[in-house]
């Protein structure tokens, strides 16, 4: 069901939400988080989307904030997402005008879900320090997504230069599949150190450099990235030991890793690019700081040489 | 600089603070006997796909089919693909299958034929080569027990049961556990002459499931229900696992063994220990299993075994516009079978807990609805300051924890009622698990067969809990025996009269789930 509301405000909508769950039994008491999505024109529908994927995980409250143009008249239209349109989640689409954008944090305030941890995900570009921003500052997590950026290297230094406790990157998530199967790898005989290291992946992807940098920061070891001219994320990853080097190629458009020691025969993995829903998925998981995001950023990426 | 150390059980890829990195198997294969069984088909080749497809398995795992049919790999290939399609939790995906299936293989052969475990000997190693499997394999025995000493004999013999240096190997066993304590034990001894305890696996998949772990966590993590867990404020606990089906095709298993012993002896008991059991020092098994162990040694039985449990068989009839037979006339029955479909017996736990706390446990078939759930129901308040009008309708609080199906927790409490007078009715309060986490939490089998590979105990009951649950159950078993016949009840009801006699004896009332 979908209700659209125009001029309106936050404590209407609040009013409203309230109404419909009386009527219907479309009920927000089990949502566990409120996600509070800023986006704006088209990336509002694939944002949306996402956020309901994942809401099947964790369900939640999402309010999506759609700031209009600076022309149009001041005040706040809204629609209301619940039942089928929505997930297991009520989505609220916040379209404040005028001087209504100014304030956005008292426009979400309302909406709420108490005690219940706030989450923000700029799904585009976030601010320049998100945990400066009125709604990042609100919020126990603040999720950007630097891989949708024009700039994406850039955007990924500004983001260590701001690193508050609670700051994710999507970009992060992409990565984990690739470190689960790295760690695997050392678990087994021969238990030796690992002296260098070297990823291949796209150069502009922030993804491929969170995996170096981790890698860097965990192993000791030299680290360099190797680009892959047409490649758009990681595709392949050099353990150098002593007498066991571990080497992992997923080759641009595959989606099996195939593993290759000595002495063993060659594995094969699938392991697919992951959707967008499953990386928030991810994220929404855990809501404390990521202490090893935190490491892998700051203290990682300038470990890491590009070749 | 020099590069970060790696040992044996020193990684460091692995921080204890990354909790996005799943705990991946490592290298191992699985054997399955009995992989054409109904438990291998709807519930372990799903699984085994379903952690391949979360990304939980190695790249170097192998699983091998042990059955009498005449087939080759790509026989098994193409019967485990339809299973898996039609009963896998996650979505297929061919990528994934076709990765995993390449480690699928099939051995024919017979329990008794020598060069049947030859072969499996073979394939084995050959998984070790061409897959990297590493010399770890556990065995899955998804066969009667019955069977159990032929197959580890023949385990033993071809050298299978033994592995080399820094390799495992380890055998996983499903319920029953015995019938009685003798038989347990000797299950017990023919297990462990082939594989040491500690590589023994026991499967209660009760204990997978996510609410049955929920139960600590919501005992041992929060602060508003321990000081009212104990005989203070608890009045008596229920814990009830009810199936709406008969036994179907079953007759052969079922037939002489009854619910006592399918589902009171190894789940309810569990349950039973879970919810009484005093904190454990650590979440780790051995620690665990202490408590578990502690509670079941406290448990004594009914001196009147006769009026404190009671025993139906239900009858035909129609059930829910439906016609079903009766438990006599079901397929391949013995007449005058005296065997229970519906158990219900009072416990009592001798620790300053719970003392003079009855624990009413009851199981059976044909029953109302399908539900499995634990209440502990309170004392009424001491004192009530309103007339007897007023709380006419106030029952006793109670909480309830659904372990299946639609998992969750109830809260029952008195509310007032609106309007002018002062009115007190029950309220219930309700957490979904579905509602607040995932919509689909991993299947029981997904978690242990997990767990199993990576070595991970505390969800596997121990051959101690096994004996101390024969111990219980036996001198009831027994009576039951020598005294009277199962009571008949209609399909589709909460069993005989005589267990509601059973809990008005002491002033009581079942639960109606």
């Amino acid at each position: 069901m979908i209700i659209s509301l125009e001029n309106t405000t936050s404590s209407a909508i609040g009013a409203k939400l309230v109404e419909l769950r009386e009527e219907g039994g479309a009920v927000a008491l089990g949502r566990v988080l409120t996600l509070v999505i800023v986006a704006t024109g088209d990336s509002v529908e694939a944002a949306v989307a996402a956020a309901n994927d994942a809401s099947r995980e964790h369900p939640c409250r999402v309010i999506v904030v759609d700031p209009g143009d600076d022309g149009d008249s001041a005040g706040l239209d809204a629609e209301i997402r619940v039942g089928g349109d929505a997930g297991a989640s009520d989505v609220v689409l916040l379209r404040p005008l005028g001087d209504a954008r100014h304030t956005v944090d008292t426009l979400v305030v309302p909406l709420l879900l108490p005690d219940a941890p706030i989450v923000v995900w700029w799904p585009h570009d976030p601010p320049e320090n998100m945990s400066a921003d009125p709604l990042g500052a609100m919020a126990q997590r603040r999720i950007s997504d630097v891989g949708t950026c024009d700039t994406p290297i850039e955007e990924l230094a500004g983001l260590a230069d701001t690193y508050a406790p609670g700051d994710t990157d999507l970009s992060w998530a992409r990565t984990t599949l690739w470190r689960g199967l790295a760690a695997a790898s050392l678990d087994e005989p021969p238990f030796e150190p690992v002296r260098s290291v070297r990823v291949l992946g796209s150069q502009d992807r922030p993804s491929t450099h969170l995996f170096a940098a981790w890698l860097a920061s965990s192993l000791k070891a030299p680290v360099t990235i190797e680009h892959d001219p047409g490649a758009t994320a990681i595709t392949g990853l050099d353990l150098e030991r002593r007498t066991s080097s571990i080497s992992m190629r997923r080759p641009e458009g595959s989606a099996v890793v195939t593993v290759t020691q000595a002495g063993r025969p060659d594995q094969q993995i699938a392991m697919a690019k992951r959707p967008i829903a499953d990386c928030l998925m991810e994220d929404l998981r855990r809501l404390d700081p990521d202490e090893v995001y935190a490491r892998t950023l700051v203290k990682g990426l300038p470990k890491v040489a590009a070749e | 600089m020099a590069p970060a150390k790696v040992t044996n059980g020193q990684n460091p890829l692995r921080d204890p603070s990354d909790r996005r990195l799943p705990k991946i198997a490592g290298p191992s294969g699985l054997v399955i006997f009995g992989v054409t069984g109904d438990l291998a088909q709807k519930k372990l080749l799903p699984a085994v796909y379903d952690l391949a497809n979360r990304g939980l398995l190695p790249p170097a795992f192998g699983l091998t089919g042990f059955a009498r049919r005449d087939w080759q790999d790509q026989d098994f290939r193409k019967i485990a693909h339809d299973a898996i399609e039609k009963h896998s939790r996650t979505p297929f995906d061919e990528g994934v299958w076709e990765q995993l299936s390449k480690g699928f293989r099939f051995v024919s052969g017979e329990f008794s034929d020598d060069s049947a475990f030859e072969r499996l000997a073979q394939t084995v190693q050959r998984l070790d080569d061409e897959r990297g499997t590493g010399g770890n394999h556990a065995f899955y025995l998804s066969v009667p027990p019955g069977q159990f000493p032929l197959v580890l004999e023949q385990l033993a013999k071809v050298g299978l049961s033994t592995p080399a240096a820094d390799t495992w190997r380890r055998v996983v066993v499903e319920k029953p556990f015995g019938h009685d304590l003798t038989s347990a034990r000797e299950l017990n001894d023919v297990v462990e002459e082939v594989f040491p305890p500690e590589s023994v696996f026991r499967i209660d998949h009760y204990l997978g499931k996510e609410t049955v772990q929920n139960l600590l966590a919501l005992r041992f993590a929060n602060q508003m229900f321990e000081p009212i867990w104990n005989a203070n404020y608890v009045d008596h606990v229920q814990i009830t696992m009810a199936e709406d089906i008969g036994i179907g095709s079953r007759a052969g298993y079922y037939d002489g063994i009854g619910a006592a012993r399918d589902v009171i002896q190894n789940h309810l008991l569990q349950l039973l220990a879970l919810t009484a059991m005093e904190e454990p020092v650590s979440f780790e098994a051995d620690e665990l299993r202490a408590e578990k162990e502690k509670v079941l040694s406290a448990v004594t039985i009914p001196r009147d075994i006769g009026r404190h449990t009671a025993r139906g068989q239900y009858e035909a009839g129609w059930q829910g516009g439906e016609e079903v037979v009766g438990y006599l006339q079901e397929q391949g029955m013995s007449a005058g079978s005296i065997t229970e479909t519906y158990a219900a017996i009072r416990l009592d736990v001798d620790t300053r807990r719970w003392a003079g706390v009855p624990f009413y446990l009851r199981a059976g078939k044909r029953l109302g609805r399908r539900v499995t759930e634990i209440a502990i129901v309170f004392k009424r308040a001491p004192h009530l300051p309103f007339d007897l009008n007023e709380t006419q309708e106030l029952g006793q609080n109670a909480i309830v924890i659904r372990v299946q199906p639609d998992e969750g927790v109830t809260i029952r409490f008195g509310s007032k009622v609106p309007g002018t007078a002062m009115e007190v009715r029950d309220v219930t309060m309700d957490f979904g698990y579905g509602h607040a986490f995932t919509e689909s939490s991993p299947e029981a089998y997904e978690r242990l067969i997990l767990d199993m590979l990576l070595g991970d105990p505390p969800l596997f009951p121990r051959q101690r809990e096994v004996e101390l649950s024969w111990q219980i159950l036996d001198p009831i078993i027994d009576h039951w025996t020598k005294h009277g016949k199962p009571e008949p009840y209609r399909p589709g009801t909460w069993g005989p009269p005589s267990a509601d006699a059973m809990l008005a004896r002491d002033g009581r009332t079942w639960r109606r789930p």
